[in-house]
């Protein structure tokens, strides 16, 4: 078995207005060196595979058809084991 | 003229949008349930608002693959009429029959009003009959009707003509101040490139009666109604 730790965040290029508006509030509370926020989202897949490059592929795919929208969103996949 | 409203767990516009085909406009109408394999000898396919799936994910984004969403692709690309509401718009993205996303609005709020749209395409079924130099109010509610996508698709919408309705104050003009969630380019409404599938964030069906203070939603159905040869 894998956890495949998978987070969903807005691209880049898009203005993300959550975190705009927590930089805001980080601001007033006096982190006057935090730059920018984003905010995403954390999804955890259990995966059972017989690798951890096939359980990186069920990730990717399960990213890919469902949990981001690649109009507006990017992903990353981390893989690791789960001690049974 | 058979309308076929489907619903989801979570809509909550399908009533109205019954109502108004059913009632208003006097035409056969049926609910889709989601599980259903086949929408059925409908001729116009309307995907109501509401909170599929509690929004669970994105908007939009499970609804998109319940089972009836299959045969509602099948439809639309043989030319079938679809029309998606609020919600309807979102599973519309979701589910690549219309291009871009919406995305949480620019103002993080909930955004309950009348809003003023103004037509911009005067071809397709959905917007035949209407006047692009009217300016129509109907309602919008919705938390995420931010629409965005890439340059070059907005370009080709605007080339293509494809974008059904913008946000515009009273007077027609499509200002910054009158877009209600940031949409690129004041969109509230686009068209896919045959004509046959329309999304619109906007809630006609909350506006098609006098009773209701307003009826220019009628419009949009009247409009579909002509364009398919249903005497109005």
């Amino acid at each position: 078995m894998y956890k495949a730790r998978i987070n969903v965040t807005l691209r880049q290029s898009i203005l993300d207005p959550q975190g705009k508006a927590a930089h805001h509030a980080l601001s007033q509370l006096g982190f006057d060196h935090v730059d920018e926020v984003r905010i995403g989202k954390h999804i955890e897949l259990s995966i059972d595979a017989e690798s951890e490059d096939s359980a990186a592929e069920v990730a990717r795919q399960a990213c890919e058809k469902l949990l981001a929208n690649p109009v507006m969103e990017d992903y990353s996949v981390d893989i690791e084991p789960i001690e049974e | 003229m058979q309308f076929g409203i489907i619903e989801f767990p979570g809509s909550n516009c399908d009533h109205d949008a019954y109502y108004v085909a059913k009632h208003v406009f006097d035409q056969q109408t049926s609910f889709i349930w989601h599980k259903d394999h086949s929408i059925g000898d409908v001729d116009v396919v309307i995907i109501p608002g509401g909170f599929s799936y509690g929004d669970a994910l994105r908007s939009g984004a499970i609804a998109r693959f319940s089972p009836i969403m299959k045969d509602v692709i099948r439809f639309a690309n043989n030319g079938g009429l679809v029309l998606g509401i609020c919600n309807g718009f979102q599973i519309l993205c979701e589910s690549g029959l219309l291009p871009g996303a919406l995305m949480k609005n620019a103002l993080l709020r909930f955004v309950c009003k009348n809003i003023f749209v103004r037509p911009e395409n005067r071809t397709s079924p959905f917007t035949r009959t209407l006047d692009s130099d009217s300016v129509l109010q109907i309602p919008i509610a919705h938390g995420e009707g931010n629409y965005i996508a890439a340059d070059d698709v907005l370009c080709r919408l605007e080339d293509e003509n494809r974008i059904a309705f913008r946000y515009c104050n009273d007077e027609g003009e499509a200002t910054s101040e009158s877009n209600p969630n940031g949409s690129a380019r004041n969109i509230a409404g686009i068209l896919n490139e045959a004509g046959n599938v329309l999304g619109m964030m906007p809630h006609p069906e909350r506006c098609a009666e006098e009773i209701l203070g307003r009826s220019d939603g009628a419009m949009i159905f009247e409009s579909i109604l002509v364009s398919t040869g249903v005497p109005v």
